[in-house]
């Protein structure tokens, strides 16, 4: 096997007849070719899903009313309600499962035209209402000051958050923000902190162009009451979402006579669920990239079976010459075996280096892309070593396989038959 | 050297039997040089395909070098022909893609000698027969009579015992025909046997011994002494 003469013999061959070659090996080089980069793509497509996701908090579920869709104890169908502050400490203290909860309003769009004022400049961007906790659910970097804290809450200061963009647009590229103000709706709110978001969900627009006031300010200035538009709650570690989803659901239609079968009055997302059926996504494109990968290579290898079976069949008088020159049937199988391997091996290890480059190149054009905060969903497009070398190795055994038939058949050669003159 | 009783073969092609070579017998001595000679389907290439372990018979006895020629498996049928002989077909029979040194080389290849190694001795093998000058040409770009010279050179590199050569010369004008007979004759002063198939009469008239096969068996036999007697009986026939 390892007899460097016999390697001579194959490449001489191979390469003696290189279109031959060429054309056997390119069904391989192609499957190979295709599963590595399909591999690749949807790896890379994960990767990217789960760095845009994977520091949001995976353990909470969010909601938010909607008109009541059924009637229940006098009410009719169809009322207007709202969460309410008090909702928060009730469940803060009855519901042991949870971990964070943190209410959440909306006051101007950034599509109602300009809202913001600095100095000169003007700018319209989503105006947020957060608590302190909002932070450890969906993170972000604080690039300049401090996020909400439990003072500005209690005191329903005013003061405000902004993301990136709100920084770039409203002030210049050396301004200090801190401690200026923006007017916002009319009102003025000093800036205490500059925040970037490290995932790609936003709930009402995006972070970077979003202005955080504290929850209990929003609340006041645009007179909201004790109205809670959205609810973002976590879950202890160990418990379900979907436990403390529905806990907290049936106690705030309790508290909100709301009727507990009533499917639209409280909606609600839980992430939990999202991200295992983004998962279960994934494991099907998974496996179907190895079902069209391996079959496309399958086909590679089942066209080198049938090319070897031609060159066989081409090369009926030089087996017949060499087994009249005492080549023993196991020098001729061996030799047709080896070629065959040899084929798919080098085809393979071209089509894998290939596709590998391929995915490399187009992994450093995307990382060489400016974040710009754009959804890529499409990162590190990479293959595991492992998957390599198993590629590598399917290709040997595939190889082998290829040539025992074309092998079978030139044993069935009698060298005499080869011989006879036509 | 060869030494055959009672030698039977048909051919058997569907419902058809054709018996070819019906209860032969036949000794040839180590260092003769003998052709084979009879009608075109008298079972000429038949009897030498036996003769070369490339074929097996279905009656009889076959001993080469005192050893019964019967029921081998492919290995080692294989192992015979490339310890004990050397072919030379008609139409060369030269591997299209390898150039005459790696032609000539090829049998020492299945002996696991290296490919330096065989590759000197085929130089010496292509010296000997003049065509060192043509060693790195591949085998179109030579002509019918260096073509045979070099299968010679591949028959020879072996150091067999037995040269088997099928219509050696069936290919080749008359002036090149005498040059190989010429270099087989040279072989056979060397103690090699030789047996040749051929259907031309000048061409067996210079082996040292004729065999003449019809109707299955052996029909004459012409050794030394009588060939120019025989050559004689030629021209009238
Ligand atoms: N493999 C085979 N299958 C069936 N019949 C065969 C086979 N080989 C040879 N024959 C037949 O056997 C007979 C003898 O064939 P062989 O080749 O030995 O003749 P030959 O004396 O060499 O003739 P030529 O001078 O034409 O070469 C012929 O009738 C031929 O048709
Ligand atoms: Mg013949």
């Amino acid at each position: 096997m390892f007899d460097l003469d016999r390697w001579n013999e194959i490449w001489h061959a191979l390469a003696k007849n290189k279109v031959r070659s060429l054309l056997t090996a390119f069904g391989v080089f192609w499957g190979i070719f295709m599963l590595i980069v399909m591999a690749g793509a949807s790896n890379g497509l994960k990767n990217g899903i789960v760095e845009g996701v994977a520091k949001f908090a995976t353990n909470s579920c969010f909601m938010w009313s909607q008109q009541t869709g059924e009637p229940y104890k006098g009410f009719k169908r169809g009322r207007q309600w709202n969460m309410e502050s008090d909702d928060i400490t009730y469940i803060l203290n009855n519901v042991p499962e949870v971990e964070y909860i943190s209410p959440k309003n909306f006051g101007s769009r950034m599509n109602g035209g300009p809202n913001t004022i600095h100095g000169l400049k003007s700018g319209a961007y989503n105006v947020k209402g957060d608590y302190p906790e909002y932070i450890k659910i969906d993170p972000y970097t604080i690039l300049q000051g401090r996020w909400i804290n439990d003072m500005d809450i209690r005191d329903k200061r005013k003061v405000c958050v902004i993301g990136e963009k709100v920084f770039e647009q409203m002030f210049d590229a050396k301004e200090n923000p801190l401690g200026d103000y923006l007017k916002i709706s009319g009102v003025y709110y000093q800036v205490i902190g500059v925040i970037r978001p490290e995932t790609n969900i936003n709930i009402n627009g995006r972070a970077e162009e979003s202005i955080f006031l504290p929850f209990t300010t929003m609340q006041q200035t645009y007179n909201m009451g004790n109205m809670v538009h959205f609810l973002a709650v976590t879950a202890k570690k160990g418990t379900p979402v979907s436990v403390v989803e529905e806990k907290v659901k049936s106690i705030i239609k309790l508290r909100h006579s709301i009727a507990p079968t009533d499917v639209q009055a409280l909606m609600s997302i839980n992430i939990e669920e999202q991200f295992k059926q983004i998962s279960g996504l994934f494991i099907a494109i998974g496996l179907l990239t190895w079902i069209v990968g391996i079959g496309t290579l399958m086909a590679g290898v089942i066209g080198v079976s049938n090319i070897m079976l031609v060159i066989v069949k081409e090369r009926t008088k030089e087996i017949g010459v060499q087994r009249a020159l005492g080549a023993s049937p196991r020098t001729i199988i061996t030799q047709i075996m080896l070629e065959s391997v040899a084929l798919t091996t080098i085809a393979g290890y071209t089509g894998l280096s290939m596709g590998v480059g391929l995915l490399e190149l187009v992994s450093k054009i995307i990382d060489s892309q400016p974040k710009t905060g754009n959804e890529v969903f499409f990162r590190n497009p990479e293959v595991s070593i492992t998957v390599a070398v198993a590629a590598l190795i399917i290709l040997v055994l595939a190889g082998l396989f290829a040539g025992s038939i074309p092998a079978k058949r030139a044993l069935m050669i009698k060298p005499i038959e080869a011989l006879r003159e036509e | 050297m060869i030494s055959i009783q009672d030698l039977h073969k048909s051919y058997v092609t569907g419902n058809n039997s054709l018996h070819v070579l019906k209860g032969l017998n036949l000794e040839i001595k180590e260092g003769e040089f003998v052709s084979i000679m009879g009608s075109s389907g008298s079972g000429k290439s038949t009897l030498l395909n036996i003769l070369g372990v490339l074929d097996d018979y279905d009656k009889g006895n076959y001993y080469l070098s005192g050893k019964r020629i019967w029921g081998l498996n492919e290995t080692q049928a294989a192992i015979t022909r490339n310890a004990m002989i050397g072919f030379i077909f008609q139409s060369f029979n030269l591997i299209s893609f390898k150039n005459a040194m790696e032609n000539v080389a090829l049998p020492l290849y299945y002996q696991k000698v290296s490919r330096k190694k065989r590759n000197l001795i085929a130089m010496e093998y292509l010296d000997r027969l003049g065509l060192k000058d043509w060693a790195h040409h591949l085998p179109s770009e030579l002509s019918g009579g260096q073509k045979q010279r070099v299968a010679i050179a591949r028959a020879l590199i072996s150091n067999p015992k037995i040269i088997l050569a099928d219509e050696p010369t069936g290919a080749l004008d008359s002036q090149t025909s005498l040059e190989v007979m010429d270099i087989l004759k040279e072989v056979n002063d060397q103690g090699i046997t030789v047996i040749i198939v051929t259907h031309e009469h000048d061409i067996a008239a210079l082996t040292k011994k004729i065999i003449r096969l019809k109707d299955g068996v052996i029909g004459e036999i012409i050794t030394n002494g009588d060939l120019q007697n025989y050559r004689n009986r030629l021209t009238q026939e």
